[in-house]
């Protein structure tokens, strides 16, 4: 069974057709990149998958079972996580309470008004054993507001980490890290078990090229190649949009 | 002492100062001053929950606050008992929260601000317009007040316990909603509504249920307000009242649990007790206002909360060792 089905979708923003009759099919446990100059759709193509953006046509599958219509947050609890381009984080909170805000989310325990939080250790342990994964669990307790760019990229990952997903989405997971962190974030991207599988969108072809299996380049909103990395790699139409050759 | 320890010795001093705030203060007048300020403490912690946890700022609170009072009135006035009008008023209040949550939260911002100010000036034109219903202008009389367990509420005392027994069950019940898993959701959709949709929240509905609450604590103010003045008239729905009761909680601090209860204190203080000094009272007010948002634009409690601690860590820098080594050592 296919993890993931794009179907032919289709988004217009006015007169501006953003994707055109998109297909991709990622199978389970396949780390795909998603690659692709400025505006070609890619951030748009996650938007439509995860929900956050209506398509005007088209399908979006997970595991064989036809999401489209499904609101976001019911793409979340059918294991879809996914990071932001730009970081998208509780700022007046600690890192802690981020991650732990992630587990809550499918938690039925969100709708409790009566406990304290901070008593359900169970939820606490596991935020730290998720920041553990990306080794923030030593300043778990900092406010958001004093981390580094590269930390807050982490606590990203962890947040989506943290919610044991079938499928992670990662937009430009590299962007703005310094060489030191990007090692870091590929290490901790490799070690993700194969049970998740990994549709990613980065920028950064010399990490990103070493991650991924597949590659899918858009262009225009359109797919226009789609291969192993050799295959893409030597593809002309490759070197003419994307790699300025 | 630890923060809990420091927390716990201010909430018991607290309260050991309201429980004896008709021994200490005497004066009837006063005391009642007190009740207003409790009870309009229980209005603001209400607005609190939407505009300092939730984000959604509402300018038509006022609107369930007079509801929940006329339907109270109106019940007590048709002959129906305390516990039944109290009972039917807090449903309409909640029901009407609902009415309103539905339209208000089909926007955030500013399209929230003003779908509330139309619903709260529907309200008040209701009030003021359906004569037959609500007395218009003139108002609803409300000639009693209850007596549970065979205490009379009339005197100024006694009203003032049964508002304090009421506030801190409210600011108990804020304290727990604020710590829950359900408050912490609350703020999530405050900050970052778009990621907590996709880490797995129903924002929209966290909303709705945070109005119901907020809705609800409007209702018990409102009915805390009728049985206080005895008299409910349109001018408790208006524009005004609205306004006020969030200037409290923004000049007290929106998102703390102090905040709208020093808000409340300030406004009820200058509108009855200044007052009786300054004829312009509103103008001093103003100014109480601009002061607060010049040099403590997060509100009074946390901006004085802050000043204390740049003050106490300027003195501590000032008397410790370190900073006297140089000026000991001279130059090398």
């Amino acid at each position: 069974m296919t993890a993931l089905a794009v179907n032919a979708l289709c988004k217009s923003f006015g007169g501006l057709r953003v994707t055109r009759e998109i297909n991709l099919k990622v199978e389970p446990g396949e780390r795909r990149l998603i690659i692709g100059p400025n505006g070609a759709g890619k951030t748009t193509l996650f938007n439509l998958i995860t929900g956050e953006l209506a398509c005007d046509s088209g399908t979006v599958e997970l595991f064989g079972r036809d999401i489209t219509r499904l609101a976001t947050r019911r793409r979340a609890h059918l294991g879809m996580a996914r990071t932001y381009q730009i970081i998208t984080l509780f700022a007046r909170d600690t890192i802690l309470r981020n991650v732990t805000l992630a587990l809550l989310g499918l938690s039925r325990l969100r709708w409790n008004p009566l406990i304290d939080l901070q008593t359900q250790h169970h939820l606490v342990t596991r935020a730290r054993e998720a920041l553990a994964r990306v080794g923030l669990d030593h300043i778990a307790e900092r406010p958001l507001s004093q981390t580094s760019y590269g930390e807050r990229r982490r606590v990203e990952i962890a947040m989506a980490l943290a919610q044991s997903p079938k499928i992670l989405l990662l937009d430009e997971p590299f962007a703005g890290l310094s060489i030191d962190e990007r090692r870091d974030v590929r290490q901790l991207l490799q070690a993700i078990p194969r049970d998740v599988t990994i549709v990613m969108i980065e920028h950064n072809m010399d990490v990103a090229l070493e991650f991924a299996e597949r590659i899918t380049l858009l262009h225009f909103g359109e797919v226009i190649v789609e291969g192993t990395r050799a295959e893409v790699v030597a593809d002309p139409r490759t070197r003419e949009v994307y790699l300025g050759e | 002492m630890s923060g809990f320890g420091s927390r716990g010795a201010g909430i018991i001093v607290a309260l050991i100062l309201l429980m004896t705030l008709p021994i200490w203060v005497g004066n009837p007048y006063y005391i009642n001053v007190a009740s207003q300020i409790l009870l309009f403490a229980v209005f603001a912690l209400a607005l609190n929950v939407l505009v300092g946890y939730g984000g959604l700022v509402s300018l038509g609170h006022a609107g369930l606050f007079a509801i929940a009072g006329y339907a109270g009135a109106l019940m007590l006035q048709a002959g129906y008992g305390h516990l039944a009008a109290n009972a039917a008023a807090l449903v309409v209040a909640i029901v009407a929260a609902a009415v309103f949550g539905v339209l208000a939260l089909r926007s955030t911002g500013i399209g929230f601000l003003m779908i509330t100010l139309a619903l709260g000036q529907i309200v008040w034109g209701i009030a003021y317009r359906w004569a037959s219903l609500t007395n218009g202008d003139n108002g609803v009389n409300v000639t009693t007040r209850p007596a549970p367990f065979g205490i009379t509420l009339s005197k100024a005392d006694t009203f003032y316990y049964a508002t304090l027994i009421v506030f801190i069950i409210a600011v108990a019940t804020m304290a727990a909603f604020v710590r829950s898993p359900f408050g912490a959701s609350l703020r999530g959709t405050r900050d970052q509504a778009r990621r907590m949709e996709a880490l797995g929240y129903n924002v929209w509905l966290i909303r709705f249920l945070a109005f119901l609450f907020s809705g609800f604590w409007s209702g018990v103010a409102g009915l805390l307000f009728i049985y206080y003045n005895q008299f409910i008239s349109p001018q408790v729905a208006a524009l005004q009242s609205s306004a006020e009761v969030l200037l409290m909680v923004i000049s007290g601090g929106t998102a703390t649990l102090l905040g709208p209860i020093a808000g409340a204190a300030i406004v009820v203080i200058m509108k009855n007790v200044v007052s009786a000094y300054v004829e312009r009272w509103n103008l001093v007010l103003g100014l109480i206002f601009v002061l607060i948002i010049t040099f403590m634009p997060e509100g009074l409690v946390p901006g004085s909360v802050r000043l204390c601690r740049m003050g106490w860590q300027a003195l501590r820098a000032r008397m410790s060792p370190a900073s006297l080594r140089p000026a000991e050592k001279g130059p090398p």
